[in-house]
């Protein structure tokens, strides 16, 4: 099964911009995307810096309050569309769904180069835009602001959200095909490993989802290009339709956001306690679940919007249901760790990072999901901070933990664990510092959107922009290991924690064919125990 | 006729069968994928029509039904000839193959030729949405509406039709060229499939633009 | 300290005990639940290391009867707290009968309230302790939002349609009004007060100005200006329906659809007649897009809406 030291692996089996930029192979595809992700999350974490070094006074005067509200919308755009959305299947399912379920690449090869050529083009149509300006209508883009009213380029931004949206529905469609055809013999769907299960799922919303973000984009394009009134009141047409179409997509884009990211702390909790990860039927199912429910419950972005209270309430119960999945995952991966054989590594100290923080930022969604609260705190802090702790304190977490874990099988190199272990606890940290603070804002009535403030709020504020200094020196110290480990980082064997998994099987890094001989899986997933048993 | 070239399977499949397979439910999951997006213009329609009836009926009947009509039944028909095409792929038969492709194509010209002419009398008649709209009616901001989504609709679904138009050029060139042959065909059966979804979704527009209030 | 570093918004309204009640319910369980875990992460993590490399986990994979638990009791903890929280809701949402009604044109970047008897505020609203009082809101451009923290109560307001709050304000004082709806550059600095006073302080306050009109004089005056009167007519409706008594009535409209006329179907109504005509009617009546601001339609409407009451409830067809 290993390959010798002198077969080619993908990295070096062939040189030149020209075999990256036409390569049809997934794992190099991966590593695209990787550059591409990486750009943009920097991009929209510049922007967060400038918009908490404003918040740190009361009065609007580091920048103008049109460059605020400019920023604010760059950064939700940039890290909603060309990092959340896209990093977990983009980076670590491109390169590892074939690996993992032992086939030599995705169903569709071409189309995954497509897809990041997309990706990239609309990423960079967007930064076109926000070299000339950028939006100001918040990421939301809620008619008829953003249709009659914002003298920004919408439309641009819109066509760069518009075609990026295609390599979402591309990546969706080949891992569908792939999980349902590629599988080696003997893999059946129950010894999928979760990440594959966590996969399917979110590749299900993003087929369903995105076309729907897509042609609403087409009609605000119209709207504002031709003045016509689909949104506008003033025209004829009907805001809050724009909102259920907006949410539609965009509630179950967070799925998107957080279903890999839970396949992955599965990964990483069954590989650093060696064992089956506790109640995996039920995780599996779970992961379905939530792309479900996740469809159903939009309306909890409108509770006071102007819908009807009856559609309020349904919307409300919904969301509660959609909780339930989440918190039946997290409730197993607590369990798995009973009896487990604990490693103090890294990836685990993330994936603990995201059980954590995943729990409080779920737990917090039950207060804006709960009506009678949320008129309170809705379009405040409290909601800010909610979703900060899901998408960063959740997915980022997941996404270094993953990085971490698989990093190795990657690149065959080794990043320095002292280090690794450093940025995981100073991230920790940074990042509780600057949002804990939110949901006390948010609950005093502190705004979003807002670029001055009452002055009651500074300290809280000034709490937050110290968590958030803290959390960017956290980010870019991975930044500099993992760059150094390409190069000076110590050599690894093919399964350097010891874990069980096909892609462990292959070598680090793996060939260009990923196995010479297709594997036949007779085992379920995360077969510690037999492992032990075979002296492995 | 039968073919004389080998199927080709791609690096990443293990069998034919496999690549058909694949090929064919991803074809399926992009239909899917289709059908969420002119949902969305649907969704739009049916909120509105309802709210805006006596706006909709009355801008409905300033299109032209006979026109409508006959595309179709240019396209239904257009969906036979790519059904025959399909099954010509299936035994291999080239020849007829390719008749049925350039049928099914001249068919879709056709089909838009006459959107084309359908939208330059409703430009000459001052019924595209904009500064240039003149409805003479009760609610004209609302019949403005009702063209607006007219024009998307059939807009995007013109959009759909000229794409299918030129995936069965690139089909005739496949043919000529011997690359389609009764072993491996997954390519037409792929467009016949697009092609049929395009065709169902003018099914639903016909009537839900052209036939409001028509007794 | 308070002052520097405040922690909890005061109550002042007399919702509000009730929606921090619900928030402390969830918020607790919350924190139960992130104890819970965090605690039982960081147990296992210490008791469950690994003494030696090759040690495996122990094959321990499921327990159906724990999958129920902690399926059935978080969905019951949840149902408790959407059931509670809808009873909130509803509280909020519906005003008592009786409430005093006051109206608000948003704009960018201002709130300009009415009051019933005339008076005129922007960016102050100043009430009365202990009186339910009901906002009928709508904006001029673009989506806003009227939030008051103190009072616990937040509303969307938007263009082409009204949308309500209410409150009833139970402490003395001035409370920060918010636009919760980024709405364009100066959004942040689109707040205001609410001045909540003693009702007796308020009448004073409210006598302190030059006597004005009505808020319903004001719209009479213009409902005739405007000639509505000519066929919006109590003694006939050939030309036109009576309004005594709209709101709230159901409507059926040409084409057999029907509706409950509310504010927003009558403010569809004068600025684009054609829209929604009523059955048996002809769609003669003129539009006045663009002849009434939002605060004209808005006082037209508290007079239409006057109609009924002064008729003693009389309602024609």
């Amino acid at each position: 099964m290993k390959n010798t030291a002198a077969a080619p692996d993908y990295l070096n089996a062939n040189y030149g911009i020209w075999s990256w930029l036409l390569t049809t192979d997934h794992k190099r595809i991966a590593i695209l995307y990787l550059i591409s992700v990486t750009f943009f999350f920097f991009l929209g974490g510049f922007f967060a810096v400038l918009l908490r070094l404003e918040l740190l006074t009361p009065a609007g005067d580091l920048v103008q309050a049109d460059t605020y509200n400019r920023l604010f919308t760059m950064h939700g755009v940039v890290m909603v569309f060309f990092f959340l959305i896209p990093v977990i299947p983009a980076v670590l399912g491109n390169f590892l769904v074939p690996l993992m379920i032992g086939a030599r690449d995705l169903a569709f090869p071409k189309i995954n180069l497509a897809s990041w050529y997309i990706y990239t083009v609309g990423g960079l149509v967007t930064f076109w835009a926000i070299l000339n300006g950028g939006v100001d209508t918040g990421w939301t883009f809620y008619t008829p602001f953003s249709t009659t009213f914002s003298n920004t380029y919408v439309i641009a931004t819109g066509l760069g959200i518009f075609i990026t949206g295609f390599s979402s529905i591309f990546t969706g469609l080949n891992f569908i095909v792939t999980i349902h055809r590629l599988r080696a013999p003997g893999l059946t769907w129950f010894r999928l490993p979760l990440f594959i299960w966590a996969h399917y799922a979110t590749s299900l919303v993003m087929i369903l989802g995105t076309p729907v973000i897509t042609i609403t984009i087409v009609l605000v394009a119209l709207e504002r290009a031709f003045h016509i009134g689909i949104f506008d009141p003033a025209l004829g047409g009907d805001p809050l339709l724009f909102q259920h179409l907006f949410w539609f997509y965009s509630h179950p884009a967070v799925y998107i956001m957080v279903l890999p990211a839970m396949g992955v702390v599965s990964e990483l909790v069954a590989a650093f306690a060696r064992k089956r990860i506790f109640g995996y039927e039920f995780v599996a199912y779970a992961s379905i679940a939530i792309a479900v429910l996740g469809f159903l419950v939009w309306g909890h972005h409108m509770f006071v919007s102007g819908q009807s209270v009856y559609a309020a309430t349904v919307f409300s119960v919904l969301s509660m249901f959609v909780a339930i999945p989440s918190a039946v995952k997290v409730f197993n991966w607590t369990a798995t760790l009973y009896r487990g054989s604990i490693s103090y590594q890294t990836p685990l100290l993330y994936a603990l990072g995201f059980i954590g923080l995943f729990t409080i930022g779920g737990l917090t969604g039950l207060v804006v999901a709960t009506l009678g609260v949320d008129v309170h705190v809705h379009d405040t802090y409290f909601v800010v901070a909610h979703f900060h702790y899901i998408m960063v304190g959740g997915t980022i977490m997941a996404y270094l933990g993953g990085l971490h874990y698989w990093w190795p099988k990657m690149t065959g190199k080794l990043y320095p664990e002292f280090w690794a272990k450093l940025s995981a606890m100073i991230i920790f940290i940074g990042f509780n510092l600057t949002f804990f603070p939110q949901f006390v804002l948010g609950y005093l009535g502190m705004p979003r959107r807002y670029h001055a403030y009452p002055e009651e709020f500074q300290v809280l504020h000034v709490l937050s922009s110290a968590g958030a200094s803290i959390l960017g020196v956290g980010y870019l110290i991975p930044m500099v290991y993992f760059a150094w480990s390409m190069r000076y980082g110590k050599r690894c064997e093919p399964n350097p924690w010891g874990a069980v998994g096909l892609e462990w099987e292959a070598a680090s890094p793996p060939p260009p064919h990923n196995f010479d001989q297709i594997p036949v899986v007779s085992g379920g997933p995360y077969d510690y125990a037999d492992k032990r048993n075979r002296g492995g | 006729m039968a073919s004389t070239s080998h199927p080709v399977l791609a690096h990443q499949f293990e069998s034919l069968e496999q690549q058909r397979a694949s090929t064919s439910l991803g074809m399926w999951v992009f239909l899917v994928t289709e059908i969420m997006f002119f949902g969305g213009l649907f969704t739009v329609y049916i909120v509105y029509r309802p709210l805006y009836g006596e706006a909709f009926a009355a801008a409905s009947h300033h299109l032209d039904i006979g026109l409508g009509g006959i595309n179709t039944a240019v396209l239904i028909l257009s969906s036979f000839t790519m059904a025959m095409a399909v099954r010509s792929a299936q035994l291999g038969r080239r020849g007829p193959l390719a008749v049925f492709l350039v049928l099914t194509m001249l068919l879709g010209l056709t089909f838009l030729g006459i959107k084309g002419v359908e939208y330059r009398h409703k430009f000459e008649e001052h019924l595209i949405p904009g500064s240039d709209f003149r409805f003479t009616g009760v609610d004209p901001r609302h019949a403005q509406l009702f063209f607006s989504l007219y024009f998307a609709m059939t807009g995007m679904h013109a959009l759909h039709m000229i794409i299918g138009v030129g995936v069965l050029g690139w089909l005739l060139v496949l043919t000529r060229r011997g690359r389609i042959s009764a072993e491996q065909y997954d390519v037409v059966e792929c467009t016949g499939l697009y092609w049929h979804f395009v065709d169902i979704v003018w099914i639903f527009l016909f009537p839900l633009l052209y036939l409001i209030g028509r007794h | 300290m308070e002052e520097l570093l405040p922690l909890f918004p005061e109550q002042a309204s007399s919702l509000a005990a009730s929606v921090d009640a619900l928030y402390f319910f969830v918020i607790g369980v919350s924190v139960f639940f992130s104890v819970l875990i965090a605690g039982s992460l960081i147990y296992f993590f210490v008791r469950y290391r690994r003494r030696e490399a090759s040690q495996v986990g122990s094959p321990v994979h499921g327990s159906v009867v724990l999958e129920i638990a902690w399926t059935v009791i978080p969905l019951a903890i949840t149902m408790v707290m959407f059931g509670w929280g809808a009873k909130v809701f509803f509280s909020l949402s519906r005003p008592p009968a009786g409430a005093t009604e006051f109206y608000v044109v948003a704009k960018q970047w201002m709130w300009k309230f009415q009051h019933p008897e005339g008076r005129r505020e922007i960016n102050e609203l100043h009430v009365p302790l202990g009186v339910p009082i009901k906002l009928t809101m709508t904006s001029e451009d673009v989506i806003h939002s009227f939030f008051v923290p103190a009072f616990r109560v937040k509303a969307d307001v938007l263009p082409g349609r009204y949308s309500t709050v209410w409150f009833a304000a139970t402490r003395p004082g001035r409370y920060h009004l918010f636009c919760a709806e980024y709405c364009g550059a100066e959004h942040s600095r689109m707040g205001g007060w609410v001045t909540v006073m003693e009702p007796s302080e308020y009448e004073r306050w409210l006598a302190g100005e030059s006597p004005r009109r009505t808020l319903v004089a004001t719209g009479e005056e213009i409902f005739s200006q405007r000639a509505c009167n000519t066929c919006h007519r109590p003694d006939t409706e050939v030309r036109g329906p009576s309004l005594i008594g709209l709101v709230g009535k159901q409507v059926r409209l040409t084409g057999g659809r029907k509706l409950i006329a509310d504010e927003t179907y009558i403010r569809e109504s004068i600025l684009n007649p054609g829209a929604k005509v009523v059955a048996g009617y002809e769609p003669i009546m003129p539009t006045f897009q663009g002849q009434l601001s939002e605060e004209e339609l808005v006082q037209l409407l508290s007079y239409i809406k006057s109609l009924g009451k002064s008729a003693g409830g009389e309602s024609a067809r």
